[in-house]
């Protein structure tokens, strides 16, 4: 596809380059710009404000067959990018949040995470944050004598993370979905930047736990880059084995968990045991079940071992048949099919405007996989498949899951085939390079995950954006659920697994 | 229906004959730390300073489980010879205090609370509170629930409902948003009711401690009974704990 002509500066995944390299625009062009990159296709991958000498900018760095960025100075109110472009709505929302930046005639205009703008300049939506979760949050409503309204949470019926989903009905059909979030802001991204530099990979692989692999490599991946440090190629490997296992290990819980849902105890209860399989062999490589500890800047922190390498093909070879008979039982039988078949159906035109990744986004025919795109580690040498399906549904859903859990178990036979030597008494870095701009980009388990780090003029953290791929699908949830029976919440926000705390930083 | 059974034959029991039979865990797997207490100054000194949660005291020769997230730094640092992490996941205590350690750990079952072996010994429920962590320890929580560790076996089970727990299980580090939602989950568990903090961040704030959105210690906001440590705890270090301390 082509992106037709814009001022963008083109960058690479994972490539540092000095910020004044990038393309800085008047605010006119830059929103003119990006509009029309995203509708010749393009979508947005970051847009964030940050400080720069005493004023604020906006960046936004967007894809489409390649990555751009552009900068401008932020206007204190400026036009709103979402009434005419979906994917930048909550972009601007969380710009108004942490920066008191106002996006005019947003046409959802709603706290993000429920804090203090960081510039202590008035805030947006007239909320004194002394005062608790939610403050000015105002709820949809819809009005009618039949209506009414479910609220659920903050704290869940399980043991799952918290958050406030309110839902519009007439009798049991779902009007609206509103999801509130917030609940377990912890300031991750100030924090990455008034930490010790030893304390950010604990911090960053902490973000969520079930994407350590995911976040400690685009952190790491974004520190060698700045620091110019080389990654040899047994460390790939490693770091590519490791990110497949996350993958398996939550994909195999999920589908076992949407089993559950429908009641189908064998698979549900054989699933949550293989998943605890798959946690057990980053145990063994690392000493950790979700890989803490093992990818760092440079590297990795532990080798693969002959000894382990061979006990983890061993496993491989043992789960991978109970792995494909469980799953095909699972989408074979007829009583699972009639609940997952048509049900929370996002359209592809819907999913493309909420800019849905991952396998959510997969599932709704869009074919996107950072893997593939923008591969890093070792994914250059891979193939990766396409993994879309059409229907937007449970099932589809589900389908896609399936087949990237045998298809990871692939690639991990066959990088686990050879002898893989690494080094790893990681030294301390050099200093990061100054006044410079690293995105990263990596397709983690829910779909792309990207850091972004801008330095000032020390070398010193003047940035650390982070984006979960949950940021753009919690909307995808949201509308699965219109005109769905509200008994189907449970089966379709399993279906998409979003990360709380990967959204609340 | 064939499909079923085929599956069925093919699972096997998976249950663990835990605590009857031991479980190993890998080596790599780091657990309970032990402290060389006569090893070198200037090494100690290393491993204070190389450790990201600043979690070694290197004049008292102690590391504080509550704070460290077991990462292996220090161990590295000094090649085993001041910091050894043992297999051992048996890492829970019942006192804030008895988490700063040289690797020697009371006994959990003899801890001061015996009354709740005599109330919950033989049915424990609870209410499970995420409060802000990176869902590591709920994962390995909700694993308990899985046919290897098999929780419910042992008459302890997770409930939905405040109102039928006898305690609450806290994870994370209880950020400024949760924190009422915390404390009026709490409110709403009828006494005589226990409390449970799960893992790095539940006991000292662990890799976000410094920010100012959390609280650096469930202590502080509740009366803690059971402290049990780790980055997430592994699934063995929660059941050991759960066994240990109701039964």
């Amino acid at each position: 596809m082509t992106t037709g002509f814009n001022d963008f500066t083109p960058i690479r995944n994972g490539e540092a380059i000095p910020l004044s390299s990038v393309s800085h625009l008047p605010f006119d062009e830059f929103a003119a710009q990006a509009l029309g990159i995203i509708a010749n296709g393009g979508k947005v991958v970051q847009f964030f404000a940050y400080p720069a000498d005493g004023k604020v900018r906006l960046m936004a760095v967007l894809r489409s067959d390649a990555l751009f960025v552009a900068t401008c100075d932020a206007p204190e109110r400026y036009p709103a990018l979402s009434v005419h472009c979906e994917p930048f709505h909550l972009f601007e929302r969380e710009i108004a949040e942490q920066y008191g930046i106002r996006p005019e005639g947003h046409p959802w205009m709603k706290m993000v995470r429920y804090h203090a703008n960081c510039r202590g300049v008035e805030d947006i939506f007239g909320n004194d944050y002394a005062e608790d979760i939610p403050g000015n949050y105002d709820y949809y409503q819809v009005s009618g004598e039949e209506i009414h309204e479910v609220a659920v949470g903050p704290v869940h019926a399980g043991v799952i993370e918290p958050g406030h989903f309110r839902f519009n009905c007439i009798g049991e059909r779902v009007l609206n979905l509103e999801i509130q979030l917030g609940y377990q802001h912890r300031g991750v991204e100030e924090l990455l930047l008034q930490a010790d530099p030893g304390r950010l990979p604990f911090i960053a692989e902490n973000i969520a736990g079930d994407t350590s692999i995911g976040h400690s490599l685009c952190h790491a991946q974004a520190m060698e880059a700045l620091c110019g440090s080389a990654v040899d190629m047994g460390a790939k490997r490693i770091r590519t084995i490791a990110l497949e296992l996350e993958r398996i290990a939550n994909h195999v819980g999920d589908l076992g968990a949407l089993s559950g849902d429908v009641a189908f105890l064998p698979p549900a209860n054989y699933c949550g045991r293989m998943r605890g399989d798959f946690l057990n062999m980053s145990l063994l490589l690392c000493g950790n079940r979700f890989g803490k500890g093992l990818v760092r800047p440079g590297g990795v922190r532990f080798a693969l071992t002959d000894e382990i390498r061979l006990d983890l093909s061993s496993r491989i070879d043992d789960l991978k048949p109970q792995v494909d008979h469980v799953l095909a039982l699972l989408m074979n039988t007829p009583s699972v099919l009639a609940r997952f078949e048509g049900c929370g159906r996002v359209s592809r035109d819907d999913a493309e405007k909420l800019g849905l990744v991952g396998p959510a986004g997969r599932a709704c025919g869009l074919p996107y996989d950072v893997r593939r795109a923008f591969p890093t580690e070792y994914y250059d040498r891979l193939d990766i498949p396409e993994n879309a399906e059409s229907t937007g549904d449970v099932r589809a859903r589900a389908k896609v899951r399936c087949d990237e859990v045998m298809q990871s178990i692939a690639i991990i036979e066959s990088l686990l085939g050879d002898a893989t030597e690494t080094a790893t008494a990681l030294r301390p870095e050099g200093c990061p390079a100054s006044d410079s701009l690293v995105v990263t980009l990596n397709e983690a388990w829910r779909g792309e995950l990207s850091h972004c780090v801008l330095t000032d003029h020390r070398g010193g953290m003047l940035r650390y954006k982070i984006k979960d791929p949950s940021f753009h699908n919690w909307n995808g949830l949201s509308m699965s659920l219109r005109d769905t029976g509200i008994s189907d919440f449970p089966l379709n926000n399993k279906s998409y697994n979003l990360s709380y705390c990967g959204f609340d930083l | 229906m064939l499909s079923v059974l085929k599956n069925r034959l093919e699972q096997g029991c998976r249950t663990s004959r835990y605590p009857k039979e031991t479980v190993e865990l890998p080596p790599r797997y780091r657990g309970r730390p032990e402290i060389d207490a006569q090893a070198p100054a200037d090494l100690a000194d290393a491993c204070a300073a190389a450790c990201p949660q600043a979690a070694i005291d290197a004049s008292a020769r102690t590391i504080d489980m509550g704070r460290c997230v077991f990462c292996g730094t220090c161990e590295r640092v000094s090649e085993g010879r001041f910091v050894r992490f043992t297999q051992d996941y048996e890492t829970a205590v019942a006192e804030k205090s008895q988490l700063v350690t040289r690797g020697e750990l009371p006994d959990l079952a003899a801890h001061s609370r015996q009354h709740f072996k005599k109330l919950f010994g033989r049915s424990l429920q609870l209410r499970q509170v995420s409060a802000a962590g990176c869902n590591a320890c709920e994962a390995d929580l909700n694993v308990l629930a899985t046919p290897f560790f098999d929780l419910a076996r042992f008459g302890i089970n997770f409930v939905a409902s405040p109102r039928h727990a006898d305690g609450i299980v806290v994870t994370g580090p209880v950020s400024r948003n949760m924190k009422t939602a915390l404390m009026q989950t709490f409110e709403a568990t009828p006494e005589p009711r226990v409390v449970i903090a799960v893992g790095s961040c539940t006991l000292s704030g662990g890799p976000f401690r410094g920010s100012p959105e959390i609280t650096e210690g469930l202590d502080t906001l509740l009366p803690v009974d059971l402290f049990i440590p780790g980055c997430p705890p592994h699934p063995m270090t929660n059941l050991h704990a759960l066994l240990s301390f109701f039964k």
